[in-house]
């Protein structure tokens, strides 16, 4: 990455612009997806307070997608709000990737999907937050701290659950099984990710892969799990081109804005 | 010993009477402890089943801006859940022992939650009734005889007040919007204002537990006053809003200055309270299943602490 400048809007190419839009679109979709996924355990978590920590994950992630929608909406220029673009585009039109929009299954399966995601976010925020767009460094700099505390969560959880009991470990290592290989689509960059690391507004993305490795493998360690070798890596996401679920579960979160549109709520 | 336990139940009597807060090493009686554990717990039950019917429209929220509101109150509800079970939990209950009451159907929790919400306008009018109506029953608790109770409310009783403005604002947003939201909002009003008079409890007369929990200043207001002043307060909030509440026999009363009002379908609260309210199955159902299905994962969590502790224990050795 570049050294650390400010830049103002207006300074940009008309390209480089179209390419931060769809890049920061691309996060803002990423943390909506997956903060409706854990909004989803509300009130059904296996005890009281990871009922309170999953909401409150989600909300965090909620607040960041806003934060990146809104920050999208300024640099398309459109005129379009936040609301629009969360509420208003069809499932090819979302970026985010494989992994985010994987069902909950059981609190395995969200625990892996969970920690595999903030692996990553983590140490992608902590890039970010260096980087020289001036407000996407600031969102990042607010949404590294909770990612922070995200990613502690899903790692303890993956250590309890893989040095847990007999049927905790089955469980973990059977959504390991299930979502290892959405995990590989993170760090895969697009051709806009690939035109903003030239540009030297995103990090380079093997060298994350790095400090991702280390990390999941230092987590894998203590929870005595084995890490996956050569698995295929599906991706798609961050073209447009998703699972079966993402329809559905858009379907559910636009159907007020679809059924009546333009107004305020 | 009968004239000893006596002067205890008097001595701890004329502690009550002087507004001095009961503390869990305090003495009480057998029955005062019973009673909270009961109330208490019925409180925290109704925290924790009430984030059901409003969990229930978190993924369909309008905008993300109050996407965002109701899960964060959601999550309140559950952080009022833990305060609450940790208060019943000094009286010596346990959690766990509790929780297993409300999956039996044992242990009760508030009749409002066993309604569905069937649009959005519901958590609006959840916000701006139901909860209008829980900070009339539980700012008196603030000042309710049991010192961990008393405490616990202070905190609730704030985050309350804030919840209800916010379901008081979504409602005002849908009544000066389009037709078709005045009508979400009017419809939901006539859903839940009934069941909401309910929340209240049977009628002073029908109340066997009224008197001792007065006496013994847990309760602070009857079931009816506290009736009485939420419908003095809610009625001009509705005309505020140009909805109208659905009672035929609302009319203000220039004598007593109140409103009077028509009578609960007490036919209705009684099956409701018996389990047979709209969503009654599907509440407890939908917490035996959380329980049961998570079974493992709390095991998981005490095996790997027990795990760590040996370890620590062979390090240290």
């Amino acid at each position: 990455m570049q050294e650390t400048h400010t830049i103002t809007l207006p300074d940009v190419t008309p390209e480089l612009r179209q390419q931060l839009f769809a890049y920061v679109l691309q996060l803002a979709d990423t943390s909506l997806i997956l903060a409706h996924r854990l909004s989803e355990w509300c009130g059904h978590s296996p005890i009281l307070e990871q009922d309170l920590a999953m909401a409150n994950i989600s909300l965090d992630l909620l607040g960041e997608a806003r934060s990146y929608y809104q920050y999208a909406a300024e640099l398309e220029g459109q005129g379009r709000t936040e609301d629009d673009l969360a509420y208003l585009r069809a499932a090819v039109e979302y970026r985010n990737p494989l992994l985010v929009e994987q069902p909950n299954g059981d609190f395995a399966h969200t625990v892996v999907r969970q920690f595999l995601y903030d692996a990553f976010h983590y140490h992608l925020l902590v890039q970010l937050q260096a980087g020289p767009d001036r407000q996407l460094a600031a969102i990042a700099e607010k949404s590294v701290k909770e990612a922070a505390y995200h990613v502690k969560w899903s790692a303890e959880w993956i250590i309890r659950l893989g040095d847990g009991t007999a049927e905790s470990r089955r469980r973990v290592e059977a959504a390991i099984g299930a979502l290892w290989r959405y995990s590989g689509e993170l760090t895969t960059p697009t051709a806009t990710e690939q035109a903003l690391q030239a540009a030297g507004f995103l990090p380079d993305y093997a060298a994350l892969q790095q400090q991702i490795d280390a990390h999941v493998a230092r987590v894998f360690e203590e929870a005595t799990l084995t890490l996956p070798q050569g698995v295929f890596m599906q991706k798609g996401g961050k073209a447009g081109r998703h699972s079966e679920h993402l329809g559905y579960l858009l379907a559910e979160l636009q159907y007020l804005q679809r059924a009546y549109p333009g107004l305020k709520w | 010993m009968e004239t000893a336990e006596l002067t205890q139940e008097e001595q701890f009597q004329t502690r009550i009477d002087a507004d001095v807060r009961i503390e869990p090493k305090d003495w009480m009686p057998e029955a005062y402890r019973k009673t909270l554990i009961r109330q208490i717990s019925q409180h925290a039950h109704s925290e924790i089943v009430g984030m059901l019917p409003e969990g229930n429209w978190i993924t369909r929220a309008p905008s993300l801006k109050r996407k965002a509101i109701l899960l964060a109150k959601v999550q309140d509800e559950a952080g009022h859940g833990l305060y609450l079970y940790s208060a019943a939990e000094t009286l010596g209950a346990s959690r766990d022992q509790l929780l297993a009451d409300l999956h039996s159907g044992k242990a009760k929790y508030s009749s409002i939650f066993n309604y569905p919400t069937l649009s959005w306008a519901d958590m609006g009018t959840i916000g701006w009734l139901v909860d209008g109506a829980a900070i009339l029953n539980q700012v008196p608790l603030c000042r309710t005889s049991y010192g961990p109770y008393a405490r616990a409310m202070v905190r609730v009783c704030k985050e309350e007040s804030f919840h209800q403005r916010q379901g008081f604002e979504i409602m005002q947003t849908l009544c000066e919007g389009a037709p078709a939201q005045k009508a979400m909002a009017q419809d939901a009003l006539n859903r839940w204002w009934w069941p909401t008079l309910m929340m209240f409890g049977p009628k002073d007369a029908d109340s066997p537990n009224t008197e001792q929990s007065m006496k013994w200043r847990i309760k602070r207001f009857t079931n009816d006053e506290l009736r009485q002043k939420f419908v003095d307060m809610m009625v001009p909030q509705a005309e505020f809003l140009g909805l109208t509440v659905p009672d035929a026999q609302l009319q203000w009363n220039e004598q007593k200055q109140g409103y009077d009002f028509g009578d609960v379908d007490w036919a209705e609260f009684w099956d409701v309270v018996k389990g047979n309210g709209p969503c009654s199955r599907e509440r407890v159902q939908a917490r035996v299943d959380a329980w049961n299905e998570g079974a493992w994962v709390r095991e998981a969590a005490l095996a790997h602490a027990e795990k760590r502790k040996q370890r620590a224990e062979t390090a240290a050795a």
